[in-house]
């Protein structure tokens, strides 16, 4: 059986001849995904601001007016309300009362016993509420968890390989993140905990690729101590594409079948962590290999701190 | 390469079938087959997170304005009582502003006995050395009780500890459901109930602080003050919402003459006519002073009051001897079974808010799981298809590595009882997805390495050998981000991150070890003269 190769043997890409073009053009989107959301602002679930959630199954369809109206006529602010799949299933969101903390819960319980009595045989199937104070603390929860990780994940990076390789994993995580909040900016997508969670798989989802990348570099740096640097990054990249686009490709399998046809509560985890492994490859190769070049990495540099007890005939070191 | 003891091969094994073993009680729970699995077999099973098993998560926090009052209350009957005793010293009424007792020694020389025994009733605060209230005196005969912010601190922990109890018995009242109730950060109980029909009912049961009072109906106040709240001194204004006589409010007076504390027992019963009510019985102190109090004020009416309402307020007609009576007011039979339940359970030292609720109903439930496995037995097999295509006989080992790779991972969340959430699938999903990741590793450095012109034994075990530094940091990233989650997370997400955390871990096992076994087996009995890989 012939084997399927996606990527033919002695692929020779030279990524690195678009280094300044794609750096340039990965920070303006960066820039402008950053700025997008600070404009535009996310759509951020009950999470995060507050609010109530009821998810209802009506016995008959039932119009999306129809239940707005009554809903309206009950004063518990302005709904917002979604079909599920079909005209029988719906999620409406209202905006988090202002008052106690308690507003909020109170809000469930009279949607709870009021569905019901104005459409008989309909069915209450979830509720949730998240008073003010409690969605400030998962919004900096989640803040603090992202930039820990980042932090956590770049600092060993820095340990395992060279200061240069941790500055480059961070820069390619905040690059991910960025292109990924614009990309809920953009679409409007809900943002709740689920997509604060595929964001933290993201951040160790592209380091993985990065750490691949980088590890096959430093391999290089020491086998080949004459190369230029460039060559050498792109050789590294050369050979690692081929695991590259396999993994990425499982990975894209595993997870467009969960965004196609899994539960619709976790779309947005899916589909962010989809996207995230896209933009992780690309960063990888574009963020992650030019920035050694811009922070000074060359054969040397790593060889003299990492190596330094392993010379034998200091002599002998290339110059 | 080919150095596989078979010692090693044995313990491998071991593991897989142990892995396999271990998962079997969670694959077939809520199946027949459950029923027919051996009962003197294993039978931890991984527990369903409550938005895949339906259920109720709350989020309790203490009502500190509440905590406070109640504070105040507690303490204002505890001078009262004191001053009362033998020498007793005289005093104006007590005074609870600002959130502070004062109240003023009517003769002077009294002053300072009164600021000792005021001192005597506070309790010093372990470790810290303060007193939970500090006592002075203003305008020389004035004494002031000033709660401390250590003091309210402990007693708030103290009252959060007692509702957690309170929480429970009033969920669970046979103590038999797997419910979760604990205190979180000083203030907050977390209540998870695993499938609740009724939420609403859950939150009434515990949103009801059930201090059930009785005292004396003011017969001497004004009505039309009383309609402007405002009450004789040593009295009170409270709601009366059900009051047959029209008026809504009623005055009652101050003194609490006896209180649920004394409670043994609470049942939903019925009254003559039929109508719901609660029948309490008292312990033997209670039963003697309902029967005192009772005894010296027949003929006039007895104010029943929970929650600072008054429920009803019927005539004593004669002296209740036995520690029996019987609550009556508008209940319906839910109504008075709640109430029954929440008196029996004891009153919450603090009123408790419900500021987050997540629930899901029991068919919401199944039918995520139902999606969710539907995706995962589809996405297994595409990647399995995919590393087939790509990776020949290699890929088959892949593809073993990673079935064995699923079983331990449900092994080991059995194990450790954990919590399958509906993130949790995706986890496993992705884990699917990235698990096979070092054997892509493995392999496409074993193709290279063959293309250097490397003989087919040195190939494969550079491959593993090079591979392994690369996984071993790749790996190390995920599990930061996975920890970083699960300490981070609340509920559902610390389920993603916690099979996110486990699968790394068995994946390593199953991608570098079990199939390097498994390759080292092949060549030795095969001897290949060429890899197609």
């Amino acid at each position: 059986m012939k084997l399927l190769k996606l990527v033919p043997d002695h692929t020779n890409i030279d990524f690195m001849r678009w280094r300044n073009i794609a750096v340039i053009l990965s920070t303006l989107l960066t820039v402008a995904s950053l700025a997008y959301t600070f404009y535009r602002g996310l759509n951020l679930g009950i999470d995060f601001v507050g609010g109530q959630v009821v998810r209802a199954e009506f016995a008959r369809p039932v119009q999306i007016e129809n239940l707005r109206a009554r809903i309206d006529s009950m004063g518990v602010g302005e709904a917002s309300i979604q079909a599920l799949g079909n005209d029988r299933t719906y999620q409406i969101r209202l905006p988090r009362p202002s008052g106690p903390e308690t507003a909020a819960n109170q809000v469930v319980s009279k949607l709870r016993v009021a569905i019901p009595q104005q459409f008989p045989g309909a069915r209450v199937d979830a509720g949730e509420s998240v008073s003010g104070k409690v969605s400030e603390e998962l919004a900096s929860e989640g803040a603090k968890a992202i930039i820990f990780a980042m932090l956590g994940i770049a600092i060993y990076i820095w340990l395992r390989f060279e200061w240069q390789f941790g500055v480059g994993a961070l820069l390619t995580l905040a690059h991910d993140v960025s292109m990924t909040l614009g990309f809920f900016a953009f679409t409007q997508l809900q943002v709740d905990l689920n997509v604060v969670a595929a964001i933290l798989t993201i951040v160790g989802y592209s380091l993985n690729d990065t750490v691949v990348i980088y590890d096959r570099i430093r391999e290089n740096l020491r086998k080949y101590r004459k190369m230029a640097i460039l060559p050498l990054l792109n050789l590294s990249l050369n050979e690692t594409l081929a695991r590259t686009v396999v993994t990425s490709l499982t990975v894209l399998i595993a997870l467009g079948v969960l965004m196609a046809i899994g539960p619709e509560v976790i779309f947005g985890l899916a589909i962010a962590i989809f996207l995230g492994v896209l933009i992780g490859t690309y960063s990888s190769i574009y963020i992650s290999a030019p920035v050694l070049v811009w922070l000074g990495v060359t054969p040397d540099s790593f060889i003299r701190v990492d190596e330094k007890d392993d010379k034998t005939t200091p002599g002998a070191q290339p110059a | 390469m080919l150095d596989f003891p078979r010692w090693k091969v044995w313990i491998v094994l071991l593991v897989v079938l142990a892995g396999v073993y271990l998962s079997i009680p969670s694959l077939i729970a809520g199946t027949p087959l459950a029923s027919r699995w051996p009962s003197y077999l294993v039978h931890s099973k991984i527990n369903l997170g409550l938005d895949l098993a339906g259920g109720s998560h709350l989020l309790l926090e203490a009502d500190q304005r509440d905590a406070l009052k109640t504070r105040l209350q507690a303490k204002e009957d505890e001078i009262s009582t004191e001053l009362h005793r033998d020498p007793r010293i005289e005093v104006g009424d007590i005074s609870t502003a600002d959130g502070r007792l004062s109240f003023l020694v009517r003769d002077p020389t009294q002053v300072d006995a009164a600021v000792e025994r005021m001192r005597k009733l506070s309790q010093p605060l372990q470790l810290t050395g303060n007193r939970d209230w500090d006592v002075s005196v203003v305008d020389s005969a004035r004494v002031v009780l000033t709660p401390t912010a250590a003091g309210t601190t402990q007693a708030l922990k103290d009252a959060m500890s007692v509702a957690r109890d309170v929480v429970r018995r009033r969920i669970d009242p046979s103590g038999t459901k797997e419910i979760t109730v604990i205190t979180e950060g000083g203030n907050r109980i977390l209540v998870e109930v695993p499938g609740v029909e009724d939420p609403e009912q859950l939150k009434r049961l515990i949103g009801q602080t059930a201090r059930l009072e009785f005292k004396l109906v003011d017969l001497e106040a004004n009505p039309q003050d009383v309609l402007q709240g405002r009450a004789p001194p040593g009295s009170e204004v409270l709601p009366y919402p059900d009051n047959p006589g029209g008026y809504p409010m009623i005055a009652v007076k101050r003194r609490v003459m006896v209180s649920g504390d004394q409670l043994t027992n609470a049942q939903q019963g019925y009254n003559q006519d039929g109508a719901p009510a609660i029948d309490i019985t008292f312990n033997t102190a209670g039963a003697k002073r309902f029967g005192r109090v009772t005894q010296e004020n027949v003929g006039k009416p007895f104010a029943i009051i929970l929650d600072n309402r008054v429920l009803s307020a019927p005539n004593i007609n004669e002296p209740i001897l036995g520690g029996r009576a019987q609550i009556t007011g508008s209940f319906t039979v839910q109504s008075a079974h709640d109430l029954a339940v929440s008196l029996a359970s004891g009153k919450l030292p603090v009123k408790l808010n419900v500021i987050e609720e997540r629930t899901v109903s029991a068919e919401l439930g199944k039918d995520s799981i139902h999606k969710g496995v539907i995706a995962s037995i589809i996405g297994t097999f595409g990647v399995i298809l995919f590393m087939l295509v790509t990776y020949g006989r290699f890929g088959v080992y892949a593809t073993i590595a990673l079935v064995v790779n699923g079983f331990l991972i449900l092994a080991v969340m059995a194990l450790f009882g954990a919590t399958l959430t509906l993130p949790g699938i995706a986890g496993f999903i992705l884990t699917i997805g990235a698990a096979v990741d070092a054997n892509v590793l493995i392999n496409e450095r074993i193709r290279e390495e063959i293309r250097r012109g490397r003989r087919l034994l040195d190939a494969v075990e550079t491959g593993y050998r090079e591979a392994f530094r690369a996984i071993f940091d790749a790996n190390v990233t995920h599990v930061i981000s996975a920890s970083i989650m699960a300490f981070f997370g609340s509920g559902p997400v610390r389920g993603f991150a916690v099979v996110l955390l486990i699968g790394v871990v068995t994946s390593v096992f199953t991608a570098v070890y079990f199939t390097r076994m498994l390759v080292a087996l092949w060549i030795r009995r095969t001897r290949p003269r060429e890899l197609h890989i």
